[in-house]
């Protein structure tokens, strides 16, 4: 608790002390966050494999994108709208894509995310999609007079945002709904046995799932101002998947280092070497499977028990 | 430990400085290029440059400043690139950014630049929506812009078959449109010329009965706007097909090795495109002076650049136009005579442009090249002929 404290009074902190530049770095590394909650509630918690998770954070995109750009809708309604909509898609997509095991689910994923660019160029949409053109949005100010510039207040608004999806997905996670999807995974016969409606929990996990992602493309599409779909290739679906796992399978801490993770190491590879910094970029990632097989969370974890377990030797010695 | 804060109160304090004022000792050049992810193959355009900044420092800088030249990576992914603008502009503080890459990257970037005032100068794209100098007086393309180029293919056409019955195929978005407006434009009240215009989608797997459809319609002219791999079918089909029309090819998909050889270098022959730089690979330059140059530096500056690879000696000519720019603001290196040089560039020869090719620019005109020369395939190589077209 004091931990968690201790991090949000940091996160309030940080856009005072830092540019305006790294402030909107964050601000994109908390969207990126609440998209790998999302992404580790489907695969860490319940087990399935998605590769088109890219796909949901375009729909949140756009969503936000066309209802600001063509209807006059204020950004931060968007964010509801674009969360009931990708719930929709989500739970419409999930009921007949969960008849699919494991690696079939994830490439009946992987088709969505493919195909999904090539749907926003599609020239009877452009009226709404803008095309390959995209469309540009404007910086929300702050309100109320606030003395923050548009940065510090848009890294706050995704800041509360952030904090209000973890709680839901703690209390989620720890009621009933969060059981019967740890059960599936481990156990989907005796889950079933106990009376778990398996398709109706999985469908309905994998919706809130694209609902997470959804929220953050939409909160991506406001912090960057633009949206096209050259934006949300398949390399977007494939960095949330390594993103969860880096940060750690069935962790809501996880999210936030694995979010730290796929927002900053690109660009510490890139300035290690022009030439080629996929390859760098895949020797930090081999370097933490190895060191960190659980993830940074897993390995955070081990660290803090190995240390609780010394003190407490150290007070039973005497 | 008093002198580390001193130190940072120092660095601190220079950070803050203004731009300008940072900039009268280097000359501080920003730039995106995509140097992983699926426009890579562009990535060496970024890497000319670099080399060729190295070599002006070598020669003692312009005006006696170093330039420094700081690329960053962006995918051809907008977002990326939108941080990285970002980084460039705000942390970087770089004077400007010059030849940042792609349509949509650029789009991605285009409204902050303006509201910054960086200049942005001389993007890598030939939409012809970065010359507009009313509402984005910071942002300047270079290359003859997709409208020109269908602006001299209509010109080509009234003069030489004024009865001509003209088919078209072009990619359904903002680039294939903006060809075809040009195109149109060019033709002017004649636009009836055009017997058929078909389109297709970047996502459909071939152009076949696109093609049926334009052979059908009886046309004796094809105007081809399509990117290479829809280029290579639709030169296939046209000769397959026995329709055999006088051919014209837009410039994004004149490449012998990647359009050319894939179709067939012999069903290509007589195909009509354009050209505006000198092709290191053409064998009337082997004695050039300025083909030679450039071979030489890039032997001394980027040795594993690609003599072949025609990004390099496109990133070797836009590199001496930004050079020309910042010789020509002399001390003055504020951002908003940067863009008054840049909006000045008169008869201005980069000796690598085809002769006669010549950049002009003025307050209205933010177009800095807008004429070409017309090239035709032999079978072998493209042979330029006839007169630069344009303005």
């Amino acid at each position: 608790m004091i931990v968690v404290a201790l991090v949000l009074l940091a996160a309030c902190m940080l856009p005072f002390v830092v540019s305006n530049y790294r402030t909107f770095q964050f601000t994109l590394a908390l969207v990126y966050a609440i998209a790998l909650l999302g992404l580790n509630m489907l695969t860490g918690y319940n087990g399935q494999i998605s590769l088109g998770h890219g796909a949901f954070y375009a729909i949140g995109a756009y969503t936000a994108a066309i209802l600001m750009d063509q209807y006059g809708v204020p950004y931060w309604a968007t964010i509801p709208a674009a969360a009931v909509v990708c719930l929709i898609a989500g739970f419409l997509f999930g009921l007949p894509a969960l008849r699919l095991e494991g690696l079939y689910l994830a490439l009946a994923t992987f088709a969505l995310a493919v195909s999904l660019p090539a749907l926003l160029k599609y020239h009877h949409l452009e009226q709404w999609t803008g095309g390959v053109q995209g469309i540009v949005l404007l910086k929300p100010d702050a309100p109320f007079g606030l003395p923050l510039n548009p940065d510090q207040w848009l890294y706050f608004f995704t800041l509360a945002i952030t904090v209000l999806m973890f709680v839901l997905a703690w209390n989620i996670l720890r009621g009933r709904m969060g059981h019967a999807m740890v059960a599936i995974r481990d156990q989907h016969i005796a889950a079933e046995a106990m009376g778990i409606h398996t398709a109706m929990v999985k469908s309905m996990t994998f919706g809130i799932s694209a609902m997470y992602t959804g929220i953050a493309g939409a909160l991506g599409a406001i912090a960057i101002q633009f949206v096209a779909p050259d934006s949300f290739n398949i390399f977007v679906s494939i960095m949330l998947l390594v993103g969860v796992v880096i940060g750690g399978l069935a962790s809501i801490s996880g999210a936030i280092y694995g979010a730290l993770f796929i927002q900053f190491v690109p660009n510490i590879a890139d300035a290690i070497s022009k030439a080629a910094p996929w390859a760098i970029f895949g020797i930090f990632l081999l370097g933490f499977v190895y060191v960190m097989p659980m993830g940074i969370a897993g390995a955070v974890r081990m660290a803090v028990a190995r240390l609780t377990r010394k003190a407490q030797n150290q007070a039973a010695k005497p | 430990m008093k002198m580390k804060y001193v130190s940072i109160a120092a660095l601190l304090a220079a950070a803050l400085a203004s731009p300008t004022a940072l900039a009268q000792k280097t000359i501080k050049i920003g730039n995106t290029n995509p140097y992983s992810g699926p426009a890579s193959a562009y990535g060496t355009i970024g890497k000319t440059i670099g080399a060729y900044w190295k070599m002006v420092n070598e020669k003692g800088g312009i005006n006696g400043r170093m330039v420094e030249w700081i690329s960053y990576d962006d995918g051809y992914s907008p977002p990326k690139t939108v941080e990285m603008a970002r980084r460039l502009v705000e942390q970087d503080q770089v004077l400007l950014i010059f030849q940042s890459l792609g349509t949509p990257p650029n789009s991605a970037i285009h409204k902050y630049m303006n509201a910054k005032k960086v200049p942005h100068l001389f993007v890598a794209t030939g939409a012809t929506k970065w010359n507009d100098p009313k509402s984005y007086p910071w942002t300047m393309g270079w290359q003859p812009n997709y409208q020109t180029e269908g602006r001299i293919y209509a010109e080509h056409i009234l003069k030489n078959n004024p009865k001509a019955k003209i088919g078209v195929l072009y990619q359904n978005d903002d680039y294939g449109k903006d060809y075809l407006k040009g195109f149109k434009d060019g033709l002017g009240d004649k636009v009836s010329m055009i017997v058929k215009e078909v389109s297709y989608e970047v996502a459909d797997p071939t152009v076949d009965s696109q093609m049926v459809q334009l052979q059908a319609s009886g046309a004796d002219t094809f105007f081809n706007i399509t990117t290479p791999k829809f280029a290579a079918q639709a030169i296939r089909k046209a000769y397959d097909s026995g329709w055999k029309p006088t051919h014209y090819l837009n410039n994004v998909s004149a490449s012998i090795g990647s359009v050319l050889k894939p179709a067939g270098l012999e069903k290509a022959v007589g195909l009509i495109s354009t050209q505006y730089i000198k092709d290191p690979l053409d064998e009337q330059w082997k004695n050039d002076a300025s083909v030679n140059e450039w071979k030489a530096f890039m032997g001394k500056y980027y040795p594993d650049g690609n003599l072949a690879d025609a990004s390099n000696i496109y990133g070797y000519t836009v590199a001496q136009t930004m050079h020309q720019v910042l010789k020509q603001a002399g001390n003055d290196l504020s951002r908003a005579n940067i863009m008054k040089q840049a909006a000045n560039l008169k008869n201005f020869r980069p000796e690598t442009l085809l002769p006669g090719i010549r950049i002009n620019t003025s307050a209205t005109d933010f177009a800095p090249i807008e004429s070409e020369q017309l090239i035709r395939f032999d079978g072998k190589e493209w042979k330029r002929f006839g007169a630069i077209l344009g303005k």
